[in-house]
């Protein structure tokens, strides 16, 4: 099943998840978005924007990070080819976009979180099942009965725990997506549930970048997330108005 | 009564997690596959050794030390032909710095005659290697051409690009990379 599946979605190929999975969760937000007072077109607007701005900067990124290949070749700016971008670069620009977006068209921030999350939940999905086609995000070697041969190698299946957790996430929130509650419950619950299961599961994964002592950086930023999700869900459990909007 | 309760459970999880951190860290320090050999980035290129058009032997191995980019090609695939003039630039920018550019031909699906006609056409002067029987290929999971894979003076496979033509600047910046 796996081997059919990396078989048909190679990469780069494999990118197909991420985009249907945009592409469904902002059609299912926009669906939602009005029971959280946002319009779904202004929704559309905002992914569109910080998509384009994400675009723009990655590629911007990556020039900036190697001029001189530019400077020979000027046209390659212009190139569709995915490996012409920085990933930091384009999270940066498109944040920097988005947060434009919010003020210049007075979007309530924590409304406009709660209306997203649909989208990020079925975008977790995509980003799962195109680490399964690809192969990367790999696990840690292991013995255990149900591993799987990657890379010469037995291994935990990192992939296969990534996309449960994904549909387990969306299955929880789901009935939630159409229920009204405080603003930014939602958005908060669903940092809480991502960030905790990605802080236990990063432990089985073969690719981690590590910092001192073999602590793994992707469970320090997990905790830290999930820190400020529990103590969001806290704040507006005690006092529902705590959480204003920006 | 949950209220009260909802601050204690979280300051647990928390306390768990960042025991969990200093549990599960990864004392050995590798973060990847380090020196398993593999076709996959952050790997090491795994060995092989296949004979030029000149009836030379070239092996992998015995080019450790060096920055080396192999293309799997094929004279009748046309994103292979497009990308083989910025390929040759790069040979004739970077050798002296110290890159090795190892043309690997799928000679398997390829015509044999057709091959040094290709490289007359193209002035090509970079190595080009016979993957007569697809194991190379097959080695590398090479699944569509051309695949260009990156590999670093230490061995390890920096980048793999499925697909072409490469831009002119991805092909610059990723022997930048390796050359650093």
């Amino acid at each position: 099943m796996l081997t059919i599946l990396q078989n048909f979605f190679s990469p780069p190929r494999h990118l197909i998840f991420p985009i249907i999975a945009i592409w469904v969760g902002l059609s299912l937000s926009s669906r939602y978005a009005p029971k959280r007072g946002v319009a779904g077109n202004k929704l559309e607007n905002l992914a569109l924007i910080s998509l384009l701005a994400g675009l723009l900067g990655g590629r911007l990124g990556y020039v900036a990070d190697y001029p001189q290949a530019f400077l020979a070749s000027p046209l390659s700016l212009l190139s569709l080819n995915t490996d012409l971008f920085d990933a930091w670069s384009a999270f940066a620009f498109g944040l920097i976009g988005a947060i434009i977006y919010l003020q210049r068209s007075q979007l309530p921030f924590w409304h406009t979180m709660d209306a997203l999350t649909p989208a990020m939940s079925v975008l977790a999905i995509g980003i799962a099942f195109a680490h399964l086609a690809s192969g990367d995000a790999f696990g840690a070697p292991s013995t255990l009965p149900w591993v799987i041969e990657q890379w010469g190698t037995d291994r935990h299946p990192s992939q296969v725990y990534e996309t449960l957790t994904a549909l387990l996430i969306f299955c929880l929130l789901w009935k939630q997506f159409s229920q009204s509650e405080q603003p930014g419950m939602l958005f908060l619950r669903f940092l809480a549930c991502t960030s905790g299961l990605r802080l236990f599961l990063e432990a089985f994964r073969g690719d981690s970048a590590l910092i001192f002592n073999g602590i793994r950086i992707a469970q320090v930023i997990a905790w830290i997330v999930l820190a400020f999700s529990l103590l969001g869900i806290s704040r507006l459990s005690r006092s529902p108005k705590s959480l204003q909007d920006i | 009564m949950m209220q009260l309760k909802r601050p204690i459970i979280f300051t647990i999880i928390l306390i768990m997690g960042l025991l969990w951190i200093f549990l599960s860290a990864n004392r050995s320090g590798a973060s990847t596959g380090g020196p398993l050999l593999a076709p996959q980035e952050g790997f090491l290129a795994p060995d092989f050794t296949l004979q030029t058009l000149d009836g030379e032997s070239i092996t992998l191995s015995g080019l450790r030390g060096q920055a080396i980019v192999i293309n799997f090609w094929a004279t009748w695939c046309p994103p292979c032909k497009a990308e083989m003039p910025a390929i040759q630039e790069m040979q004739d920018a970077f050798r002296e710095q110290g890159l090795v550019i190892l043309a690997v031909n799928a000679t398997s699906q390829d015509t044999y005659t057709g091959i040094a006609p290709f490289l007359e056409d193209y002035g090509l002067t970079f190595p080009i290697l016979l993957d007569s029987n697809g194991e190379v290929g097959s080695l590398y999971q090479v699944r569509s051409l051309p695949t260009t894979i990156f590999i670093g003076r230490d061995g390890i496979i920096q980048k793999i690009v499925i697909g072409g033509p490469m831009p002119r600047a991805l092909l610059q910046s990723r022997i930048e990379e390796l050359l650093k």
